[in-house]
């Protein structure tokens, strides 16, 4: 339900291949945090918290190409539909970035809301 | 059965899902209902989706009409054309038309469609700004195309495009106006979004990419022109707006439905009122809004299953694209993000225009891409709505359904070895398979060694793996492994894309893509930057450079921390400064509160711990006190070491450090394979450690000692003396010449000093001296270069160019939930 969904606005605010980010002051955990929201290429978005797997690189800054982003900082490709690092390094196996649920409705971006203030969808509702 | 008896089904809308879902009524029991509908369009049901061939006079409204009034009469249905429903009663049961007619229901079925959405810019209601919705917009805009000028069409989607199609068809200078980089791009990725953009600039249309519009000009009261926001502005007798729909959920939300996007309604259509159903574009089933026809049949099957009291249900539609412009080919279904599990499978016939992509997850495909030939769109639309498993046809699938209907691929090579000696496999040079066996033979043993010795795939590349194959079968194991390949997405090394680049005087990412028949849809990470690199070099002052092909520094135009802040090095002429720079620095400093400053091993001032809202502020500082850009971040010209030299120096023997002022800023700006770092020294003492840059200055008492190729980081190299010259003109002339020939020659992210030992300094020499001309004509193309390179990058920022790359989308606070504050209005 809608309620649920936190409208982020359209989606040409963000152009192909490129990534936006979305502070988030104080969730109900009261922990800061930022978002990544992807568009990729061929214009399918993706949400994920913008702290890469490595050293919390910030992955809106990276290059986007197919469904991956390169982290900028040391180069690890993290797959922006399940967060995984993808690379079979030693530590960049099972490394993983929290997925936020995405949703795009008549040309607007919704995130889950109680994903975005870090929380499990089943805690309580405001 | 008489009136009185049938249930009263009143419907709103007289469109294509109102209509088809009273003819499926009537299908199943004819009697049941007394049939009044309400059309605002004062005549027939017809097929909205023909209004675009009626544009372009292919068709007359006569051939696009579905049901005539006959049919009405036949059926008994009362239509009411032309009267618009005005409200909703449902406790009375009962809609009022604009004319104050009443018509009381047992059933009311709302189809009221969508509404064109108008982008809220100044000047949107002046005349001549249409919209492309029904047949008196089509009117609309013949009537303006007779009159013949320029038309610009907002909005490069299906509908835009059809507009664009038709107006120039009709003889309208069209231009279309688009706010993403590619067009469709809800629909295509984007090479077919290239390829289709470079078609349409070929038939004469002006496609603007990328174009954000300001205002709607006009002059007593009628349109003259569009203006963007970057200030270019398009003459325009008429502007018609394809930016998107809104569902028409107007009467359904004034009588209290349910309406989020759409018109809620359930798998039988029903809306939170039971008495009310509701189908076609106005609806929202399950969270989605329909903007196509398709998903309309399967609505009003189900409808009319439950309206007739045999429920079956609607589960969502699964949909496909094709644009109806004539000649050119296009579709798209399903989901083309590829990525993790997903497996891209492109195949692109440059020479024919083609570029075909499926993507395949778990051995079903899940979505297609066509261009240029779309005989399959149907049978792969098929594929994936049955969701079949493809694993055994998986080779040949690209290749369509007759070639796999013929079962999997059989092994390439022996299919090759059955090739008769003539049959031509390269197509480009026209090399047959005996002509390249035969070089083979006689011992080219590596791909690079046939494509040099008889051309076979030294063009496109599309026959690569036939010429592969053909050394498999004659050589067997002795084939030679070849040089390495600019990245996995290609065949081709970096001195062929860069020689390819030229000959084919290719001037896009997606046109070298196509052109070179990359195996990947989009390129990499590693390849994306080298191409934006190579067609920047190649063609400076035309080639668009691509932000998104840049690594984070330089798109920042910052070298990123660590912790995600940003470190800034504005500039400093040869290593000096002045009181006003370094105050300006400290402001700086103090102002953002930078947790740290330093002094760089290249002699200048890092200020650390920038945050990315911020850098717009700081250059705008740094620029009042005249400071630019360092490119401490960049595969560019970086620093100008330089030492005191004969000015105060007791030893130094020419001006070093005004001579290094010069060369920077000769330098400053350009791009390069990768970083490059000068000195000067006064003296062989070399106090600005001249002999391990990449471009070195010895001053002694004769004249300049000019050493490249040094290097002082990773691997330590000393510099080779490259040559020496009397005076500071010819120093600097020599240095333009050699950063030009590293430019044009060296690999993306080779540095001179790799570069100079992979192609000997004999080779570099040569290539500067033999020809006395050659320093000339280098350093003059480095000049020009130059002249496009040397806009500080600060400056463009700080005037709020690419703000989206600063600002944050939107600012999610603590309870209560209010929605995001939004950077953006609607479209804008
Ligand atoms: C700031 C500075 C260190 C300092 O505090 O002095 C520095 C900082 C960095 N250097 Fe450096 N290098 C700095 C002078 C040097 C020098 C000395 C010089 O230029 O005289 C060298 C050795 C000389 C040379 O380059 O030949 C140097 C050799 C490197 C290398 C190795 C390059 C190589 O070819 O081996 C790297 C890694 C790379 O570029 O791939 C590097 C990369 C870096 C990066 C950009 C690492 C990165 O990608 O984030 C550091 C960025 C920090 C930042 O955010 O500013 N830095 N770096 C110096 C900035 C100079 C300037 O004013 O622009
Ligand atoms: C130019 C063009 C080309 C298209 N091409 C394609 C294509 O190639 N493929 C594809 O799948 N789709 C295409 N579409 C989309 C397709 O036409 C729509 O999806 C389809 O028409 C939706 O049907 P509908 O009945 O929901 O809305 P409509 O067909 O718009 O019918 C709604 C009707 O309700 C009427 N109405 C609205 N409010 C009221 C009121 N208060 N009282 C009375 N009547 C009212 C409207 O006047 C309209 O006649 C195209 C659309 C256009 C405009
Ligand atoms: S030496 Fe290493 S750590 Fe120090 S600035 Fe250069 S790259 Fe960074
Ligand atoms: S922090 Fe992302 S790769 Fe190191």
């Amino acid at each position: 339900m809608i309620g649920n969904w936190l409208d982020i606005g359209p989606v040409d605010q963000i152009a192909p291949g490129t990534a936006r980010t979305l502070p988030v002051r104080g969730g109900l955990d009261n922990e800061a945090r930022e978002i990544a929201i992807f568009r990729t290429l061929n214009g399918e978005f993706h949400a994920l918290v913008n702290q890469c797997p490595h050293k919390q690189g910030p992955l809106s800054q990276g290059i986007v190409h197919g469904g991956v982003v390169t982290c900028p900082l040391h180069n690890w490709n993290i797959s922006l539909k399940t967060g995984e690092a993808l690379g079979d390094g030693e530590d960049e196996r099972g490394a993983c970035v929290p997925v936020i649920p995405l949703r795009v409705d008549a040309g607007r971006i919704y995130l889950q809301r109680d994903a975005v203030l870090g929380q499990r969808p089943t805690a309580q509702a405001a | 059965m008489t009136q009185q008896a049938k249930q009263r089904l009143v419907v709103i809308g007289n469109g294509m899902a109102g209509c088809r879902a009273v003819e499926e009524i009537l299908a199943r029991d004819p009697g049941r209902y007394a049939i009044t509908i309400f059309g605002a369009e004062p005549r027939v049901n017809y097929n909205r989706i023909m209004l675009s061939p009626v544009l372009a006079g292919e068709k007359q409204f006569a051939d696009i009409v579905i049901n005539g009034f006959e049919w009405y009469a036949d059926n008994a249905i009362t239509l009411v054309a032309g009267d618009a429903v005005a409200a909703i009663d449902r406790t009375a049961q009962t809609v009022i038309a604009q004319s104050g007619r009443a018509e009381p229901y047992d059933r009311l079925l709302i189809a009221t469609g969508s509404d064109p959405f108008i982008i809220p810019v100044p000047g949107k209601d002046l005349a001549g700004v249409v919209t492309f919705r029904d047949l008196d917009d089509v009117d609309r805009m013949v009537a303006a195309a007779d009159k013949g000028g320029s038309a610009v069409v907002i909005g490069g989607g299906l509908l835009g495009l059809e507009a664009a199609h038709g107006l120039s068809l009709r003889g309208m200078q069209v231009t279309v106006i688009h706010i993403m980089p590619t067009l469709m791009e809800r629909q295509l990725d984007e090479a077919a979004g290239w390829l289709l953009k470079a078609e349409l600039e070929r038939r004469g249309q002006t496609i603007v990419t990328g174009g954000d519009t300001a205002e709607i000009v006009g002059e007593g009261g009628h349109v003259t022109a569009v203006r963007l926001k970057d200030g270019r502005e398009f003459p325009a007798d008429i502007v018609v707006m394809a930016v998107g729909i809104r569902p028409a959920t107007g009467l359904g939300k004034a009588a209290g439905l349910e309406v989020e996007r759409g018109i809620l309604v359930d798998d039988h259509m029903v809306t939170s009122d039971p008495a009310i159903m509701a189908v076609g574009e106005c609806v929202q089933h399950r969270g989605t809004c329909y903007g196509l026809v398709a998903p309309l049949w399967d609505m009003c099957r189900a409808l009319a299953d439950h309206a007739t009291g045999q429920p079956t249900g609607y589960a969502g539609s699964v949909t496909s694209t094709k644009l109806k412009v004539s000649g050119i080919d296009l579709f798209s279904a399903g989901d083309f993000s590829g990525g993790d599990g997903a497996e891209d499978i492109v195949l692109r016939d440059a020479a024919r225009g083609i570029y075909k992509r499926v993507v395949v997850r778990d051995d079903k495909l899940v979505g297609a891409v066509l261009y240029g030939d779309t005989a399959d769109g149907s049978w792969y639309f098929d594929l994936l709505k049955k969701g079949e498993d493809i694993g055994d046809i998986r080779e040949a699938l690209i290749f369509g359904q007759a070639f796999a209907a013929g079962g999997a691929l059989a092994d390439p090579n022996s299919a090759v070895a059955a090739l008769s000696d003539d049959a031509e496999i390269c197509g480009c040079n026209g090399v047959s398979k005996g002509k390249v066996v035969a070089t083979i033979l006689q011992g080219a043993c590596s791909l690079d060694a046939v494509r040099s010795q008889c051309k076979a795939s030294a063009s496109c590349g599309s026959c690569t793996g036939l010429v592969e194959s053909l050394l498999a079968v004659t050589l067997g194991d002795a084939v030679a492994t070849r040089a390495s390949t600019l990245c996995k997405c290609t065949s081709f090394t970096h001195d062929d894309v860069r020689r390819l680049i030229l000959e084919k005087s290719l001037k896009a990412i997606p046109q070298v893509l196509q052109e070179l028949h990359w195996s990947t849809p989009d390129g990499c990470a590693s390849c994306r930057p080298a191409l934006n690199y190579y067609l920047l070099c190649a063609w400076p002052g035309e080639y668009e450079d691509d932000q998104r092909s840049r690594f984070v520094n330089e798109r920042m135009h910052a070298n990123i921390q660590k912790d995600g802040t940003y470190s800034v090095v504005p500039r400093m002429w040869g290593g000096l400064t002045n009181p006003r720079e370094l105050r300006a620095i400290a402001d700086v400093v103090e102002k953002f509160n930078a947790p740290m400053v330093k002094v760089t091993g290249g002699q200048r001032l890092d200020i650390f711990g920038i945050k990315k809202e911020d850098l717009p502020a700081v250059w705008a500082d740094l620029n009042a006190a005249g400071m630019v850009s360092g490119h401490a971040y960049g595969k560019s010209l970086r620093t100008v070491k330089t030492c005191v030299g004969s000015e105060w120096c007791r030893f130094g023997t020419q001006d070093s450090t005004g001579l290094g002022v010069q060369i920077e800023r000769m330098t400053w700006g350009s791009w390069m394979p990768h970083k490059f770092k000068i000195a000067v020294s006064g003296c062989p003492r070399n106090c600005a450690e001249a002999t391990i840059k990449d471009f070195g200055v010895i001053c002694v008492d004769s004249g300049y000692e000019l050493h490249v190729g040094g290097n002082g980081g990773i691997k330590v190299r000393v510099t080779d003396l490259l040559h020496k010259v009397a005076t500071e003109a010819q120093a600097m002339e020599v240095c333009a010449a050699f950063i030009q020939l590293y430019r044009e020659q060296a690999h993306y992210l080779e540095r001179t000093a790799p570069w100079v030992e992979r192609v000997g300094l004999d080779h570099v020499k040569a290539a500067l001296f033999d020809d006395p001309d050659a320093v000339g004509r280098l350093a003059t193309r480095f000049r020009y270069s130059q002249q496009f390179m040397q806009d500080d990058p600060w400056a463009e920022r700080a005037a709020g160019g690419h703000a989206e790359l600063h600002q944050h989308l939107a600012e999610v606070r603590p309870l209560p939930f209010s929605p995001p504050t939004q950077t953006n209005a609607e479209f804008a």
